[in-house]
């Protein structure tokens, strides 16, 4: 293998292309991505960067001398516009083709948007970021589509400013699909009392120029709109490529697509043996573990492992960090393991099917945390992990 | 190898507890990383490149002698 295409400029692309490198490879390393900036990290865009703590120059990923070192050649600003499967070669923007031995799609996902004439901002790149944050100051009102973690911080940041902020949710408790209804209970009262007004079981049809336009008709006036409403896989290019598209590019349990094509982040749509079950997960961690998983597995084909992680998440939200471990959706069973839900200091365990799959924490320290996720990696059963890890909670 | 942490970017995965336990260790109040060995034995390279890769905020940096 001689040459390598990275496609997706960002936490896994980078990954994958500095674990190419770590693993001795020393061929041509090709890395494209659309955005115009160097990699740079995206959690801070909706904490440090939207609150005005940090300046962009906090935000790339590695210093101009560490890219370097990696000897890539480096295409930015220049989108994939389509991939050659037979013929191993991906075409660019710019009408060039670069044909490949190895290819890693790290394309990563873009927000939903909403209908309508109004403007409306999102938040997914550094110039998203730094346009909502110039709207943002003292009784500006702003509404937040979507109480998602990403709206939920935005909303907490918003709040910090100054702003009159309002988080409209469909679901009648927010989260309680990805974390459970207690939990999300905990984070909705956490919003109240800082003064959010968020309401529940309302759905936005449009953004209106004055703020946007719900289900029923009723006008809710903003002077800036975020759209928080989830995600859309980045796999247009792919299309006709004869790879499966599925809600992201479908991988095996190597994170391959196709024999020598790997997907890695939030576009690779994989199936983690761990839990048995095919997943998307956009979690940070997740990218750089992924890429550098994909890596691994194209540079040595012989000795292939399956990717296997436990994913993990954390959200900053006001003076509390949430932290996840574990594949969470579609849980059957949760149980406060440790702590007091109302102090916002606590553990909870989640069960699906007659297993451990994961666990939440607010407010504790880490020594908590580890053997929880050491036995969610050893798909403990459920009555076991809780009978030897929180022999307290009386539970089963 | 030479490792330097920035503190303030640390968003408290602990990943880099789990790659190399004896390198790193996190505070207990709030989980920031705290730096073992600011100059590990080369035995223990690949388990720090490891660290610094999977760490979720780019705060581990290496800088290679
Ligand atoms: C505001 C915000 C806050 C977040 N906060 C957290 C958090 O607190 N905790 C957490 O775990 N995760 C968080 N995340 C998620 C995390 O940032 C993502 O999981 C991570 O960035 C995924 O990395 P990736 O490389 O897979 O994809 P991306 O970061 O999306 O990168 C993909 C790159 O590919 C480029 N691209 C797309 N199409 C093409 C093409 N055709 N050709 C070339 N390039 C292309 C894109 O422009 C982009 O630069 C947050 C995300 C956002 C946006
Ligand atoms: S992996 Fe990075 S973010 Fe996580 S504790 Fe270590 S230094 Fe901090």
């Amino acid at each position: 293998m001689n040459r390598i295409l990275v496609v997706g400029a960002s936490a896994a692309g980078l990954a994958a292309a500095e674990a190419l490198r770590r693993e001795g490879y020393d061929g041509e390393l090709t890395l494209v991505g659309d955005e115009p900036d160097a990699p740079y990290d995206r959690p801070p865009l909706s904490k440090q960067i939207l609150s005005g703590e940090w300046e962009p120059h906090r935000l790339p990923l590695r210093s101009p001398a560490d890219l370097d070192a990696l000897g890539l050649d480096l295409r930015l600003g220049i989108g994939a516009t389509g991939l050659d499967l037979a013929a191993r070669t991906v075409l660019l923007g710019d009408g060039s083709r670069v044909p490949y031995d190895g290819l890693v799609v790290a394309t990563g996902v873009r927000p939903r948007r909403l209908p309508g004439t109004g403007h409306a901002h999102v938040l997914r790149t550094l110039d998203d970021a730094l346009a909502l944050r110039d709207r943002l100051g003292p009784g500006r009102r702003l509404v937040i589509v979507g109480a998602g973690f990403l709206g939920a911080e935005a909303a907490a940041v918003a709040r910090g400013l100054g702003c009159e902020v309002t988080l409209l949710e469909p679901a009648p408790v927010p989260l309680a699909h990805a974390v459970g209804e207690e939990v999300g209970r905990v984070l909705s009262g956490a919003h109240r009392e800082h003064g959010v007004t968020l309401r529940t079981g309302v759905t936005v049809g449009e953004v209106t120029d004055g703020g946007v336009r719900l289900a029923d008709g009723e006008l809710v006036g903003a002077d800036e709109v975020l759209v928080a409403i989830g995600s859309v896989p980045n796999t247009e290019w792919l299309a006709d490529s004869g790879l499966t598209v599925d809600n992201g590019l479908v991988c095996d349990e190597y994170s391959a697509a196709a024999p020598g094509v790997y997907g890695a982040g939030d576009v690779a749509h994989w199936h983690n043996p761990l839990f048995g079950a095919r997943m998307r997960i956009e979690h940070r961690t997740n990218a750089a573990e992924q890429g550098m998983a994909a890596a691994r597995n194209l540079l040595r084909p012989e000795a292939r492992k399956p990717f296997a992680p436990v994913p993990y998440f954390w959200s900053d939200q006001y003076d509390m960090k949430v932290q996840a471990f574990g594949y969470l959706r579609g849980h059957d069973e949760v149980t406060v393991v440790e702590g007091d839900l109302d102090e916002r200091r606590f553990m909870v365990a989640y069960r699906t099917g007659d297993r451990l799959s994961g666990v939440l924490v607010v407010g504790l320290p880490p020594r908590a945390i580890r053997p929880w996720r050491a036995a969610i990696a050893a798909r403990t059963p459920w009555a076991e992990a809780v009978r030897t890890l929180a022999p307290a909670a009386g539970v089963v | 190898m030479h490792v330097e942490v920035d503190e303030p970017k640390c968003v408290s995965a602990g990943l880099c507890v789990m790659s190399a336990p004896d390198v790193f260790d996190q505070r207990d109040d709030d989980g920031v990383v705290i730096l073992l060995d600011s100059d590990p034995d080369t035995a223990l390279d690949e388990e720090v490149r490891e660290a610094a890769g999977l760490c979720p905020a780019a705060a581990i940096r290496l800088v290679e002698k």
